[in-house]
């Protein structure tokens, strides 16, 4: 459902991301690893369609990132990296902007936000401003944003960042209950995630996918925990 | 259509869930009372707006950039502008929202205005033709200041440097067409370049609006005036989003 290929984007002299091509089938959840400043989020904001690339392309649900931006936007829900938010609105508002912008109306938005807002577990604070949630709300304000239209491919930038081990807990079954009727891509600092969740794991440093494997296949072949694997990728340039 | 119509809404409500839209209606209504009393209104022994009017693109110099800044730095500088824009809405779109958003909160302010005509219709027998030409061009004139608003907000992170650079060119805008400025450059420059200036200046088109000379000349120039800046601020907007 998602096609990469050769995608490539450069700030001034420095190549962000560097020819990378991959592919994500319905029911993947592929884990993006890598140290920071390697790419990671760049790829995802250009598959977000909100980085344009410098070269190469991506399909998402067989749509062109360039040339059909905006049905690519409504077939993704996408966690920004901070998830960002507008401080000032509340819960409830910030939602129901979310259903205008996607065009749910009348009882489809309804049922939506009555699935979503226990789903994400943020009906205590839903006619709360954001600006007064504490950082763990707020990603849940991001994630339930990300999924509100229920969309076949999701992109979270950390998904589980800043959340207290139960949170972590909850998100990620989450995830994995949503995986079997979508994409996903996400991108993680934390490797015990990749090993829990993740269905394929690419490792990606300075721009350019070093490894793209499962999370057991790269255990055995490095015979290692998969934080050993990561340091000896990602370090020891040449020993991939 | 759902793009612009969210956007316009949020804008519109985000104003008045912060303070700023009560911090602005309280210090514009002040001044557009009080500036046209302390101008004469009632030595002039004239039931009109004039003097009201007179005095509103003065306000407006500092006012609609105040109004304007927010627009797009805020978005950047907070990040929110890659959730807007990763959602379903084009850059045209958003522009927009944003634009009529704002636009519609100054003709709040534009109608909030009604004790001075409530006044003037109490004191004498005025021309209301008049003033609804007056209206009219006022509110076409904040469009314009607002579009510029708008490219400068699109333009950098910081609200401030946005306030400035809007403040300066609507003043250009205005000044360049008043008498005291043009009999000063009739020393220096030639007279074609003289009447260039003038017409190209918000002020001549402003006059003759609200003097209830509704001419299509004028009419265009302040609607071409808003379509050049919003396009301007689509590109900005389209170029810089993720810098």
């Amino acid at each position: 459902m998602i096609e990469v290929q050769q995608l490539t984007r450069r700030f001034g002299p420095i190549v962000a991301v560097d020819r990378i091509s991959f592919n994500v089938q319905k029911g993947d959840i592929l884990g993006f690893l890598g140290p920071n400043g390697a790419g990671k989020s760049t790829a995802m904001k250009m598959l977000a369609c909100f980085l344009s690339p410098d070269s190469g392309t991506a399909t998402v649900c067989g749509y062109d990132i360039i040339r059909q931006s905006l049905q690519v936007r409504r077939s993704i829900g996408y966690l920004a990296e901070n998830a960002p938010l507008y401080p000032e609105m509340t819960v409830a508002g910030f939602l129901h902007f979310v259903c205008d912008a996607r065009g749910l109306k009348g009882a489809v938005r309804r049922e939506a936000i009555e699935r979503i807002v226990p789903l994400c577990s943020i009906q205590n604070v839903y006619h709360q401003t954001i600006d007064t949630l504490s950082k763990g709300y707020k990603r849940r304000v991001g994630l339930a944003q990300a999924l509100i239209h229920n969309p076949p491919v999701l992109i979270l930038d950390e998904p589980t960042d800043g959340l207290d081990p139960n949170q972590k807990h909850e998100v990620r079954q989450l995830i994995l209950k949503m995986a079997k009727e979508k994409a996903i891509i996400i991108s993680t600092h934390i490797l015990e995630e990749v090993e829990q969740i993740c269905t394929r794991a690419i490792i990606i440093a300075r721009g350019r996918i070093l490894v793209d494997s499962t999370p057991q296949k790269l255990q055995q072949d490095y015979r290692g925990t998969l934080e050993e694997v990561f340091r000896k990728i990602t370090l020891g340039k040449k020993t991939a | 259509m759902n793009g612009f119509w969210a956007v316009f809404k949020r804008e519109l409500k985000a104003y008045f869930s912060t303070p700023v839209a009560y911090v602005f209606l309280v210090i514009f209504l002040f001044f557009a009372g009080y500036l046209p009393f302390r101008e004469g209104f009632f030595e002039l022994r004239q039931a009109d707006l004039n003097l009201f009017f007179q005095i509103l693109p003065l306000l407006f110099i500092f006012m609609v950039p105040s109004t304007a800044m927010r627009l797009w730095a805020e978005e950047r500088r907070t990040g929110s502008i890659e959730l807007l824009l990763t959602l379903p809405i084009t850059v045209p779109q958003a522009v927009l929202g944003k634009f009529f958003a704002a636009w519609a909160f100054l003709a709040i302010a534009l109608v909030l205005t009604f004790p001075l005509p409530a006044a003037v219709f109490y004191l004498g027998e005025p021309d209301p033709g008049l003033i609804i030409a007056g209206y009219l061009a006022s509110f076409l004139m904040a469009g314009g200041f607002l579009a510029i608003g708008s490219f400068f907000s699109a333009l950098t992170k910081n609200q401030v440097v946005s306030f400035i650079l809007s403040v300066a060119a609507c003043g250009i805008l205005v000044y360049a067409g008043m008498p005291s400025t043009l009999e000063y450059l009739s020393d220096m420059l030639p007279d074609s370049v003289l009447s260039v200036i003038e017409s190209l200046s918000i002020q001549i088109h402003y006059d003759s609006l609200r003097r209830g000379v509704i001419a299509a000349a004028d009419a265009a120039y302040f609607l071409i005036l808003i379509a050049a800046w919003i396009y301007a601020s689509m590109f900005v907007v389209e170029e810089r989003k993720a810098s």
